[in-house]
């Protein structure tokens, strides 16, 4: 008797929960993948191409499903540090086949030579240039990722990779060089008389 | 102390941490204010406030008188800038600032003529009975922003807003940092003013309280401002010395008690703090018209034979107004700006002094000697100790020296006020306040740089988006209009159509002279309904093939021609060979033309077959609606004017028919002249 309580307190028990995981894996369901998303996040969102995707958002599924994360030149070591500690992968030297890391760039235009083809305005992945046809165009800067796509379609070849300088705002100090290094700022009113 | 603090009816509060560093202030507080040189040009940053940076209103070469405005304010947080004396601008260029990068930034440079011509000003004498919002709105355009030193413009800060209410106004007179004494000889000599700029401030905000916080080492600015404050509702708190009491967040939390949450500003907790030079320059401005043009900036330091505090027009350059203190360019070591624990060496003395210049020290190599090297945390814990804002410095110092941004974060390292209390006491001389703004400028450009890369994800997937789009609603068109073609087809007999198309193809393949292989798809022309698509289509390309043949044809034929020319006026031997290349371009070029010609002429036949009227007709159709539809517009435009409502209103009806009907109209000729593959100039 007492052995049949138990087996229907328990089938009770069972069921009432197997409902609950039941109703819960409907309605709390989720949709698409949330590790894309977050892949996605990491990336640089260059949309430049260089490992082989058609942008970032594919490149984060591509590695979702088991693809390398170190195919992305733009992110460079730290993009793929973060995507090993997400992943919970081993850190990877960047691919060398997808190229190199190098400094930030933006397009640059030189308005004199555009002859208006609007060849670069398609090949802009974000909207960046502006122009029309027979228009002189040029580049948002704010908005260019450095992706390099406009150069190659460039007929007359007056689309510049330049360096992004360093402004007011952007600049800060550096990293002091540490034990036995001698800092550029020090508050030397103790040593006054 | 105790004398001056006794018969305060608030008790003062306290503030964690704090160091007395040697004060050297007594160099620079001897002698009165004296005016600053006038230099031979003037160097006038856009942004020498916290904000936007200033539009320039001026051009090159004009002249300019004192007190005029030659850059105004771009958006909320931002503050104009005013011609500090008479002149002619001679350059609006890139120019060292004060900053420690030694970096440039746009100036206007501005050529003194001497005269002092004063602008035309505008008083407000009768701030008193003026309402705050339009006197606030007065301010924005005194160019006034912090003057001890942050940069802040006042107006915004003057401006909490509707719903929040002032509990304190604080003016800040504390100068806490070593070696400053502006503010010190300012109230000594100018007491009644900054009064009457505090009343113009506590009329703008309505607090219920006015305190003036200022430290007990200044007994005769005490004096000043007691004496001047006798009989107004403003009240002289005095603060013990210790740095760094000054900072707007711990003098708050001094007088107060109350301590402002982190990220925040100190209006959430019902309080506005302003410097103290700051409300003497709202006085100079509505009492006397006259917008920010100079400050009271300290020079010292032992390479300059006379210390003392100047009264220097914005925009001097710093070797300058060093020389005219007596600056000695043998003993001179580093150049520091803004006070030794929170300014920074300047690298460039061509800089020039800003409003926010406090302080300049000219110091000599054995005043300021090179730092000694960095030696390693021996964990005592004294940094901690001294920490105004309560932080964990050494924790925060492991972080930003391994890069653990996030780390450092979660330890309110943007609390940091980067006042050096803890680098000032580290026994093993960590410059910690570097690690700070390094750590601090890192996560700044990381934060810009997410922002950014959130900006290309959007505009990226909005653009995907737009393609994806533009491709289906192509598709939908051209399948609609096969559909339509086919509907077409099935309703009229077949037969009619086919030959009259036949025949217009071969009469096209005969006018082009049996040329290359004319208006492929031809022969398919009459049996299939989808064919009429693809042959218009066809026809499309080919058309734009053979006028791309005919330009160039043509072009070639015309060079050739000039060669030919030129060689009959030569009298060269090679005239047959050009004259026979001549002909054989004239020859191309007429062929493609003539191809060109037919499959037109084809293409109009193809849409009189489909619609029943020639091109000619249609085209006057659209363009008698298109008239009509025009007529009808002006109608009721004048019917309006007349005020015949009624009328005007049955007219815009009729109009809107008529509009309708010559759209619909316009539309159709295009489409038809799609579909038959011509553009709009045939």
């Amino acid at each position: 008797m007492t052995i049949l309580t138990a087996i229907i307190a328990l089938l009770a028990l069972a069921a009432v929960f197997g409902a609950l995981l039941g109703y819960a894996s409907e309605k709390l369901k989720v949709e698409g993948d949330p590790v894309v998303d977050q892949i996605d996040a990491i990336l640089p969102q260059t949309q430049c191409g260089q490992c082989g995707h058609p942008g970032c958002r594919p490149y984060a599924e591509a590695i979702a499903a088991g693809e390398e994360h170190n195919k992305c030149p733009p992110g460079g070591e730290q993009t793929i540090q973060e995507l090993s500690d997400l992943l919970g992968r081993d850190f990877l030297p960047l691919d060398e086949e997808h190229g190199e890391e190098d400094v930030k760039r933006v397009a640059y235009i030189r308005e004199d030579e555009c002859i208006g083809c609007t060849k670069c305005i398609q090949a802009c992945p974000v909207d960046a240039i502006i122009g029309a046809a027979q228009k002189m165009h040029t580049v948002i800067e704010d908005e260019c990722t450095g992706c390099d796509l406009c150069v190659e379609p460039c007929p007359v070849d007056c689309i510049d990779m330049v360096p992004v300088e360093e402004t007011l705002e952007s600049w800060h100090r550096e990293r002091p060089p540490g034990v036995g290094g001698r800092p550029e700022t020090y508050i030397p009113v103790e040593n006054l008389a | 102390m105790l004398s001056l603090l006794r018969g305060k009816r608030e008790p003062i509060h306290d503030f964690p941490g704090g160091i007395h560093p040697p004060e050297n202030k007594a160099r620079s507080t001897a002698a009165p204010i004296r005016p600053g040189p006038l230099p031979h040009e003037l160097v006038l940053p856009l942004n020498m406030h916290v904000g936007a940076p200033a539009r320039p209103v001026v051009a090159l070469d004009e002249t300019v008188l004192k007190g005029q405005l030659i850059a105004e304010s771009q958006g909320r947080i931002s503050a104009p800038v005013h011609a500090p004396t008479s002149g002619r601008i001679t350059a609006i260029e890139d120019r060292p600032v004060q900053h420690p990068s030694g970096m440039t930034a746009t100036c206007i440079v501005l050529e003194p003529d001497g005269r002092e011509a004063w602008a035309e000003l505008e008083y407000r004498p009768d701030w008193a009975a003026t309402d705050p919002a339009a006197l606030l709105e007065q301010v924005r355009h005194s160019g006034l922003a912090g003057l001890g030193g942050a940069g802040f413009p006042t107006a915004v800060k003057a401006d909490p807003g509707e719903d929040t209410r002032i509990e304190q106004l604080i003016i800040n007179a504390a100068e806490c940092e070593p070696y400053i004494t502006a503010d010190d000889r300012l109230m000594r000599e100018r007491s009644p003013g900054i009064i009457r700029g505090i009343r113009m401030l506590a009329h703008l905000l309505r607090p219920d309280e006015i305190l003036v916080g200022i430290e007990d080492n200044k007994p005769e600015a005490i004096q000043a401002l007691r004496s001047a404050a006798e009989g107004t509702d403003i009240e002289i708190r005095v603060v013990p010395t210790r740095y760094p009491s000054g900072g707007e967040k711990q003098l708050i939390q001094l007088l107060t008690g109350k301590e402002v949450p982190a990220g925040d500003l100190p209006a959430r907790v019902g309080v506005i703090c302003q410097n103290v030079a700051t409300a003497y320059g709202i006085y100079r401005y509505l009492e006397h018209g006259e917008p920010l043009l100079s400050r009271i900036t300290t020079v010292t330091g032992d390479a300059v034979s006379h210390p003392g505090n100047y009264e220097v027009l914005v925009g001097t350059p710093v070797k300058d107004l060093l020389a005219c203190a007596g600056l000695d360019a043998d003993r001179l070591g580093k150049l520091v700006t803004g006070g030794p624990m929170m300014g920074f060496t300047l690298p460039e003395p061509a800089a020039p002094v800003v409003k926010t210049s406090t302080c300049l020290i000219a110091s000599t190599p054995e005043e300021l000697p090179e730092p000694p090297p960095e030696q390693p945390c021996i964990r005592c814990g004294a940094c901690a100790e001294v920490c105004p804002a309560n932080l964990l410095p050494q924790q925060l110092y492991w972080y930003a020296k391994n890069d653990e941004f996030e780390r450092a974060q979660q330890h309110n390292l943007m609390d940091c006020i980067e006042c050096g209390a803890c680098a000032y006491v580290c026994p093993s001389h960590i410059p910690l306040v570097q690690y700070y703004q390094y750590a601090k400028g890192e996560i700044r450009n990381q934060e810009a740089e997410t922002a950014k890369a959130d900006r290309a994800r959007q505009r990226f997937e909005a653009r995907q988006e737009r393609i994806e789009r533009q491709k289906a609603e192509k598709e939908a068109r051209r399948r609609e209009r096969r559909e339509a073609q086919r509907r077409k087809q099935e309703a009229a007999p077949s037969g009619d159509d086919g030959t009259r198309s036949d025949a217009a193809v071969q009469a096209s393949a005969t006018s082009a002279g049996g040329g290359s292989a004319a208006s492929g798809g031809s022969d398919g022309s009459g049996s299939g309904n989808g064919d009429d698509e693809s042959r218009a289509d066809e026809r499309a390309r080919r058309m734009k093939q053979l006028k791309v043949t005919y330009n160039k044809a043509n072009k070639q034929w015309k060079q050739a021609q000039a060669a030919f020319n030129k060689a009959q006026r030569d009298g060269a031997d090679n005239l047959d060979q050009l004259s026979a290349n001549v002909d054989k371009l004239r020859t191309r070029a007429d062929e493609a033309r003539a191809e060109l010609d037919a499959l037109v002429q084809e293409a109009k036949t193809d849409v009189e077959a489909a619609t029943g009227r020639d091109l000619k007709t249609l085209k006057k159709e659209a363009t008698d609606a298109e008239l009509a539809a025009r007529r009808k517009a002006k109608e009721v435009q004048a019917a309006r004017e007349a005020g015949a409502t009624e009328q005007a209103q049955s007219l815009e009806r009729e109009h809107e028919q008529l509009r309708q009907d010559a759209d619909d109209k316009a539309a159709w000729l295009k489409r038809v002249m799609e579909e038959q593959g011509m553009k709009e100039d045939e």
